[in-house]
């Protein structure tokens, strides 16, 4: 497993342990942890604490008959199937193949201009997450962001003004992020990115463009 | 009441070889499980999980069931769940339990961690229709057992958090308990509680640290 130095906040992963974050963001949480054993095992102390929580919910007493009709729907349903084996290195990990397919050729990418290139992904509608694809090489616009978005690398790196994320790293950005990433040399960098808001250009014509890039 | 007793449900004595349990074989509380011979008075369920896993053990389960349903409704309901869908949905997780009883690695959770993390998706399926993409699962072995020693400890680190959730000022706890349970986003919990955005992440990071503190 590289070596990951960029992870998620407290805050996502108790918004992911809780199950209230958004699809679209649950998507890059789940497929991090699938490449981070340090934020997996900070997951695992968060559904601990939802664990005790639950444990000292006061007891809502079930029905006479519940665990009766709990055997019947256990006789109806089969047995779980062990679970097929991770693919190792994959570029998407397990949770991102239900979305995007095996593999980057396999998705039907949008142009966005410049070789760069992304794909929207079936999502609950109170979060967007979508794959970019951006050329080795490529310098993209100086941007601002209107909510929270959280940029997860899968292939290649990228590099801003203040940091330099690899495959695994998380980059989350808010209103007061402002930055101009530079996809580095060597491969093209595929990154999966789930927002709330649409991203704001700073230029003028960046700007009257975004509608029709809807970046 | 008769509902009153219903979630003290739990299995006279464990089953005869040879004679499986079926469902006459728990009766109302008043009656000791064989768990309460455990000095601690904490019944050992992670080996109840292991026996409905090895031998698919209703007996176990019932206990289980005694224990767990009640708290995965309250969960439910806490959540905002009615009671029918509460009632409903307590009987899909607890068969999920027994379906996926493979799956459970008393090293790597603990029994009500993981019952949590089964009655969590039954929420965000039941109540907001959504789909909960899951992390890559860890590859183990075929059948590799889990060590016991790690399984013991985990158990005691679980009782320790519960104590510690116990010991968190009232404050702490209702903020970190609603962020667990409800939907609301923190500038909700904000207009809600009326304390300022910053004060409510500063304070559920203070129970946080509080919470890693007495884990040590």
């Amino acid at each position: 497993m590289a070596q990951i130095n960029h992870h998620l906040s407290d805050q996502l992963l108790i918004g992911y342990a809780a199950a209230t974050l958004p699809e679209a963001f649950s998507l890059v949480v789940a497929t991090h942890i699938s490449l981070c054993d340090e934020c997996r095992a900070r997951l695992g102390e968060f559904e601990a604490v939802g664990g005790a929580l639950m444990n000292a919910c006061a007891a809502a007493p079930v029905g006479d008959d519940a665990l009766a009709k709990t055997m019947a729907l256990i006789h109806q349903q089969p047995q779980e199937p062990m679970k097929p084996r991770a693919v190792a290195k994959a570029v998407f990990p397990a949770p991102l193949r239900d979305y995007a397919g095996a593999d980057p050729s396999g998705v039907k990418w949008r142009s966005l201009g410049g070789g760069v290139r992304d794909a929207r992904l079936p999502t609950s509608k109170d979060a967007t997450a979508r794959l970019l694809y951006i050329p080795a090489g490529t310098h993209l616009p100086d941007h601002g962001h209107r909510g929270l978005e959280m940029t997860l690398v899968l292939q290649g790196a990228f590099h801003d003004e203040h940091d330099r994320f690899a495959r695994g790293d998380i980059d989350l950005a808010n209103e007061d992020t402002h930055h101009t990433p530079i996809a580095e040399d060597g491969a093209d960098c595929i990154c999966l990115a789930a927002t709330d808001a649409p991203l704001v250009f700073n230029g003028l014509l960046q700007r009257l463009a975004q509608p029709f890039l809807r970046i | 009441m008769l509902t009153e007793n219903v979630h003290h449900i739990t299995y006279v004595a464990p089953p005869l070889p040879g004679q499986g349990p079926t469902f006459g074989d728990f009766s109302p509380a008043g009656v000791c499980d064989t768990t309460m011979t455990d000095p601690s008075n904490t019944p050992d369920w992670a080996d109840h999980m292991r026996r409905i896993h090895k031998m698919r053990d209703e007996a176990a389960f019932a206990a289980l069931f005694g224990h767990f349903a009640p708290r995965v409704k309250g969960f439910l309901i806490r959540s905002g769940a009615s009671q029918t869908l509460a009632e409903e949905c307590v009987q899909e997780v607890m068969a999920t339990v027994w379906h996926k009883a493979h799956l459970f690695d008393g090293s790597r959770a603990g029994v009500s961690t993981w019952i949590f993390t089964i009655a969590r998706n039954k929420r965000i399926d039941a109540l907001r229709k959504q789909r909960r993409p899951e992390p890559e699962e860890v590859t183990w072995g075929p059948e590799q057992e889990p060590d016991q020693g790690d399984v013991l400890a985990l158990q005691q680190e679980t009782e320790l958090l519960t104590q510690a959730m116990a010991q968190l000022p009232e404050k702490q706890r209702s903020l970190i308990e609603q962020a667990y349970f409800s939907d609301l986003s923190h500038s909700e919990i904000a207009a809600q509680t009326g304390l300022p955005l910053g004060t409510i992440k500063s304070r559920i990071r203070l129970a946080l640290e509080r919470l890693r503190h007495a884990m040590q």
